[in-house]
């Protein structure tokens, strides 16, 4: 993966997950309910170096720390997120979970005096590299928040075209098809095919955050960061937002920070279990395989929180 | 006084004497005064409507606004005026908008604290500046060299008077836009420029508008700001910004100081034309406003 450039070269091509799409035969309409998948493959195969090559998006912290002017809100991260997989970020509130979270496209960076130490790297890249544009490397890590934000001003389809439109690179041909992609992607078509034009924020709570899904697969990322992702929404809206996570985790990368342990062990491969330190800086205190945490965690610590001792 | 207290019968504490009745007394006098004087805070727009609309009303005619007036002697219209009035204002509305827009985009989106604080705290001040003051300044840059008074110099002026107007508004509208929404379009990888433009500054529109639209009014209705710059022309001037032009607060100050009937007639009838564009205006992109907020 190139991180300097938006123009990818073929072989960076191949096998990306909407190209996947394209290259088979697409019958219009997907079944009922189910969106238009790539063959499943599982999220660490580990099968050859063309597999490899198609499971990127693998994120490497170490020594992270991060700062708001002279607080130091997160400390000593180091954490390995496996590509193709859901990683789920738990802990009580103010624990820096989400801060940490967007160092990885580096979206703290919009907040004024906001600075990082320590490096992340993606496919091996240092994205903290003077030469790495944030913003390209927001096309490529894509993030999705706690509250819906579809843009108010712009229909459905523009919403999910928006990411591709200001982003100066569609070609308009291509547009319809990357619109209809995404949606079917985001579990979103069935339910908005008809009324493309209608406002985004038209559409319910749930169906605003699928939406809001379906605009950040649209520019075709290969990690997907998502702030509590529904936090907001009802318990039926929140199970297909689950439920969507697991079928985006084949081709992508989600790190998800959520307060709530049970989303935590349903939707996640690993867990993250950060914590706050007397410092009131938020460090990690372990991450293994979710069934590893939730059932067996090595720190005491641990066991407190998922046993609902403290936060 | 204790002792006194305790001894008073609960109903004396609560009715209580002539302490509780005169803070009635006050309490209503009050209260009807600050009535009155909301009364006098509206009644003025009545006012100034009903005089303006009972004398100008019979002079405001088609040919008011069609035909120049006579060269020689007493008659014809204000075609001058209205010609130049439509000039002018957009001329200025082209300079200051693009400048008010883009000044509150640089304010909100991108200026330190500090220097935000300042440049708002000048253009709130500029708001406040005599209007006749604008004009001077603008003559001795824009008329004095030339010695010629023109018409571009009165855009300009009318421009200094809308910038600080379009920049405010523009910037509250830009303050009223979710942050949420520069996030989504930023962590979309859209580059900053791009986010304002087509996320804020988009949707901001509708009171960037508004504030345009207010601004445009304003200046329509300026009279000092020309009256050293575009001066006022008994001609119809099209298109000619380097000579003088007359505008419709212009021609109803001039005609309205002559001594005779028929000239003040005139002027009743700009008057009254002047009002009902700048109020239709007012009251549309008001009305537009409240009924977004409702909606």
């Amino acid at each position: 993966m190139n991180l300097e450039t938006a123009v990818r070269s073929p072989e960076e091509t191949v096998g990306r997950p909407l190209e996947r799409d394209q290259a088979q035969p697409h019958d219009g309409v997907p079944p009922a309910g189910r969106p238009v998948m790539a063959p499943s493959t599982p999220p660490t195969s580990s099968a050859g170096p063309a597999a490899a090559a198609e499971a990127g998006g693998e994120i490497t912290i170490e020594g992270l720390s991060v700062y708001y002017g002279g607080f130091r809100a997160v400390r000593e991260v180091a954490l390995t997120i496996p590509p193709r997989a859901v990683t789920a970020i738990i802990g009580p509130s103010g624990c820096g979970k989400s801060t940490f979270l967007r160092t990885m496209n580096r979206m703290h960076e919009l907040t004024p005096g906001a600075r990082v130490e320590g490096s992340v790297r993606l496919d091996g890249i240092d994205i903290y590299r003077p030469d790495v544009d944030p913003v390209q490397l927001r096309r490529v890590v894509g993030m999705v928040f706690q509250r819906p934000n579809p843009f108010p001003t712009m229909s459905i389809y523009d919403n999910v075209a928006a990411g591709l439109r200001l982003t100066g690179r569609h070609k308009r041909s291509e547009l319809d098809g990357i619109v209809e992609r995404s949606l079917v992607r985001a579990a979103l078509w069935d339910e908005v095919k008809d009324k493309l034009k209608q406002p985004g924020t038209s559409l319910s709570g749930g169906q605003q955050q699928r939406l809001c899904i379906a605009r950040a697969l649209s520019v075709d990322p290969e990690v997907i960061l998502m702030d509590e992702p529904a936090s907001a929404l009802d318990p039926i809206a929140t199970l297909r937002v689950e439920e969507l996570i697991a079928e985006l985790r084949r081709n992508y990368t989600i790190v998800i920070v959520t307060h709530n342990m049970q989303q935590a062990s349903r939707v996640s491969d690993r867990t993250a279990f950060f914590t706050m330190g007397e410092d009131r800086a938020g460090y990690l205190v372990e991450a293994d395989d979710t069934v590893k945490i939730f059932t067996n965690p090595r720190e005491q610590l641990t066991e407190d929180y998922i046993s609902g001792r403290f936060g | 006084m204790a002792v006194a207290l305790a001894q008073s019968s609960m109903a004396a504490r609560l009715t209580g004497a002539r302490v509780g009745r005169r803070r009635t007394a006050v309490d209503r006098s009050m209260r009807t005064i600050a009535m009155a004087a909301a009364f006098l805070c509206a009644a003025p727009l009545v006012a100034v409507l009903f005089f303006v609309a009972a004398k100008g009303l019979s002079a405001l005619s088609l040919d008011l606004i069609t035909k120049p007036p006579k060269a020689l002697g007493i008659g014809g219209g204000a075609a001058n005026a209205v010609v130049g009035t439509l000039q002018m204002v957009p001329l200025a509305a082209l300079i200051a908008v693009p400048v008010g827009v883009l000044g509150a985009v640089y304010v909100g989106e991108f200026a330190g604290r500090r220097s935000a604080r300042i440049i708002r705290f000048c253009a709130d001040v500029l708001v406040g500046v005599p209007s006749i003051l604008i004009g001077i300044f603008v003559f001795t840059f824009l008329v004095l060299p030339f010695k010629q008074f023109n018409a571009f110099a009165g855009a300009v002026a009318l421009a200094v008077i809308m910038i600080p107007v379009v920049m405010r508004t523009t910037e509250e509208s830009l303050h009223l836009v979710p942050n949420a929404l520069r996030e989504a379009s930023l962590a979309l990888g859209v580059p900053v420029w791009r986010t304002v433009l087509s996320v804020v500054l988009r949707t901001g529109m509708p009171g960037i508008l508004t504030g345009a639209m207010l601004a445009f009014a304003r200046a329509m209705g300026e009279t000092a700001p020309l009256l050293f710059t575009a001066l006022g022309s008994r001609v119809v001037n099209v298109g000619d910004f380097g000579r003088p032009m007359d505008a419709l607060p212009l021609f109803i100050y001039v005609n309205a100081r002559q001594p005779v009937d028929a000239l003040n007639e005139q002027a009743w009838g700009a008057a009254f034309l002047l009002l009902l564009v700048v109020l239709v205006i007012n009251v549309a992109v008001r009305a537009r406003s409240w009924g977004r907020r409702i909606g």
